[in-house]
């Protein structure tokens, strides 16, 4: 086990500075964030003190050593636009972004496993043709396009719910939250179902295959001849053997929900970390592309080895290895 | 896993009535062309790329010729009328500009970019899978370290990342998101091309002392392509979807490359005003092509039966 994370953590470490080196590299060679920064009004000699105060008069392997250097204490260098710590401007961002792509991984899955489940147990009734039809659409459903019909509808058209923002929070162990308030609440349904309907439409499908695949087995068959309650079988024993795929799918898809969380927040005017990434995309700023990626390869190695030592307590028969 | 050890034969529903001489891939098309679903969509899907085609033949106004544009047509209703008498089926944006027109002309643009990355990628994906099916060892090990290092990874993470690098442009999103896709593609081929070098037919091309080249694309590659397909149909719709998403956020296509997805963020501003159709129509033609080729995907995963999800 001390060997596994181990290799793990190593890769993780791989992985960062790869990607670092690639994206540290390629954003030098597309441009020069000074003209982003300067206004066109600016002397030369302006222009030379803002080049050197950022260090851009560096070679740029002098500027990866520093940033490098710097990144391994905590400090991911400043934001050219908002002239604050990086890490600290994501940082805030990120319980916003976690709290949506919570809500809405909850929300895939309460909808989800029930339609798979019967989908699976009556697959060629009428409602399980129906379910699966849905389940088409929801993975053709382009993410941001039934945003702006969910906007038009419920916001624009019925009244019914915020179109963008927020909402009220509430400090919970001192992280602002939004599903404690109702005001929060509202905020949050729109996009939080926005981020949802793709991963709906997968829980079912893998579920409904799950559900399938398990009715054959000889235990199932074990289990009736035994005279089990139906429910009893199908909640108990097959629910848990389709669990299995299901973990990993539903780790694997938090990292892919917080990363669509992009496209969401953009429509719904959500102060995640999504949004940040697009403005800092949108004007080159450097410190804050390069801060976003670290934290997220950190985030989803995080999120794959829980996924990983879960699935291995869940699935005795699956062994972790270092290699 | 029965049907793999008749490499001859892919279809298996179906496939009885097509006589046993029909090559394997006239035995699926038999079997797609009798499944409903499936045959609705290959008719929305082949519409659609006529439309794109023929374009500029078809569209009652090229919408990205300014002379033709009346800025007092802006934002007309769908079915409104123009002062030359011209009829707006699907209305007009803010800048007088035919929807039905635009839209055609966006799906151009996001077919070429869909098609065109798939494609790349496939070949791409299919040579890496196949080598590394075939070196086995550490090369396959590493090689498939980084794949799965990559499918860790959302795809619409990398591409932000490499479009953040390389700016806009139809060639610059057409190799981020061959960034993205090659890795599926290499999984899959490898998967397969792992069963198939061990079978009969392999140590036979060996024993005839063919080169490997030979027997990777001639031989092997065939017989893997089963979940290659229905992988690169699904494949093909979600990178029209992720180019779309990408050109929506405003780091994919340029505004003078516009695919529907930058359409439906033209007209994102007009919506709360109440003008919907400038978002809407683009977006609803996204969705009939991307559920048309879905549909298709669908069944052929069906009749073709892959192990593995694609």
């Amino acid at each position: 086990m001390s060997g596994y994370l181990f290799s793990r953590l190593l890769q993780t470490l791989v992985t960062l500075f790869v990607m670092s080196v690639l994206v540290f590299g390629g954003l030098h060679m597309v441009g020069n964030p000074v003209d982003v920064l300067l206004s066109p009004t600016a002397t030369p000699a302006e222009r030379l003190e803002v080049i050197r105060s950022f260090g851009l008069d560096q070679p740029v392997w002098v500027q990866y050593g520093i940033f490098l250097r710097n990144a391994l204490s905590g400090d991911l260098g400043n934001s050219f636009v908002y002239n604050q710590p990086a890490l600290h401007l994501i940082l805030q961002r990120m319980p916003a972004t976690l709290e949506l792509a919570a809500a809405a991984l909850v929300m895939a899955l309460a909808l989800g496993l029930p339609l798979g489940i019967y989908a699976g147990l009556r697959p060629n009734g009428g409602l399980a043709k129906a379910i699966m039809a849905f389940s088409i659409l929801g993975f053709s459903l382009p993410t941001f396009w039934i945003g702006l019909v969910m906007i038009m509808v419920f916001a624009v058209q019925l009244g019914w719910l915020p179109s963008s923002g927020r909402g009220d929070t509430v400090d919970v162990f001192g992280v602002p939250l939004s599903l404690f308030t109702l005001d929060g609440l509202a905020h949050i349904a729109l996009p939080a179902f926005n981020l949802a309907l793709f991963k709906i439409s997968l829980v079912i499908r893998i579920t409904r295959a799950g559900v399938l695949e398990t009715l054959q087995l000889d235990f199932v068959r074990f289990a009736r001849a035994k005279g089990l309650p139906e429910a009893r079988i199908v909640l108990v024993h097959v629910l848990k053997n389709t669990l299995i795929p299901l973990i990993t799918v539903i780790g694997l898809e938090l990292g892919s929900l917080i990363a669509f969380a992009v496209v969401t927040e953009t429509i719904f005017a959500w102060p995640g970390m999504g949004k940040l990434i697009i403005d800092s995309i949108a004007v080159l700023d450097r410190p804050v592309i390069l801060a976003y990626l670290m934290i997220t390869v950190v985030m989803f190695s995080v999120i794959n080895l829980a996924v990983d030592i879960l699935y291995s307590i869940v699935d005795p028969r699956v062994r972790l290895e270092g290699n | 896993m029965t049907e793999a050890s008749e490499p001859a034969s892919w279809a298996r529903r179906g496939a009885e009535a097509a006589p046993p001489s029909a090559s394997p891939f006239r035995q699926t098309l038999g079997a797609l062309l009798r499944d409903p679903l499936a045959l609705i969509g290959i008719v929305i899907v082949a519409l659609l790329v006529i439309g794109a085609v023929a374009a500029p033949q078809i569209a009652p106004q090229d919408p990205y010729d300014l002379a033709q544009l009346d800025i007092m047509d802006g934002r007309l209703a769908p079915g409104s009328q123009s002062m030359t008498g011209m009829v707006y089926l699907l209305g007009t944006d803010d800048q007088g500009r035919d929807l039905f027109s635009a839209i055609l002309f966006g799906l151009r643009t996001s077919l070429l970019v869909g098609i065109a990355s798939a494609a790349i990628a496939l070949a791409i994906g299919a040579s890496v899978g196949l080598f590394s099916a075939y070196a086995g060892g550490r090369t396959d090990a590493f090689l498939m370290r980084i794949v799965d290092i990559q499918l860790s990874f959302p795809a619409i993470l990398i591409a932000l990342i490499f479009l953040a690098i390389l700016g806009q442009g139809v060639d610059k999103i057409i190799l981020a998101l061959v960034v993205t896709q090659w890795a599926y593609y290499a999984r899959t081929v490898r998967g397969s091309a792992l069963v198939e070098r061990k079978r009969a037919y392999v140590d036979a091309a060996r024993s005839m002392a063919l080169p490997d080249r030979r027997i990777l694309f001639r031989h092997i590659l065939p017989n893997c392509l089963p979940p290659l397909i229905v992988v690169a149909t699904m494949r093909v719709a979600y990178a029209i979807m992720l180019e779309a998403t990408l050109s929506f956020l405003g780091i994919g296509l340029p505004v003078t490359e516009p695919s529907l997805g930058l359409l439906v963020s033209n007209g994102y501003e007009y919506l709360l005003s109440g003008d919907y159709w400038i978002s809407f129509y683009p977006g609803l033609a996204l969705l009939i092509l991307i559920v048309s080729i879905n549909l298709i995907g669908d069944s052929l995963r069906d009749i073709l039966n892959p192990r593995r999800e694609g």
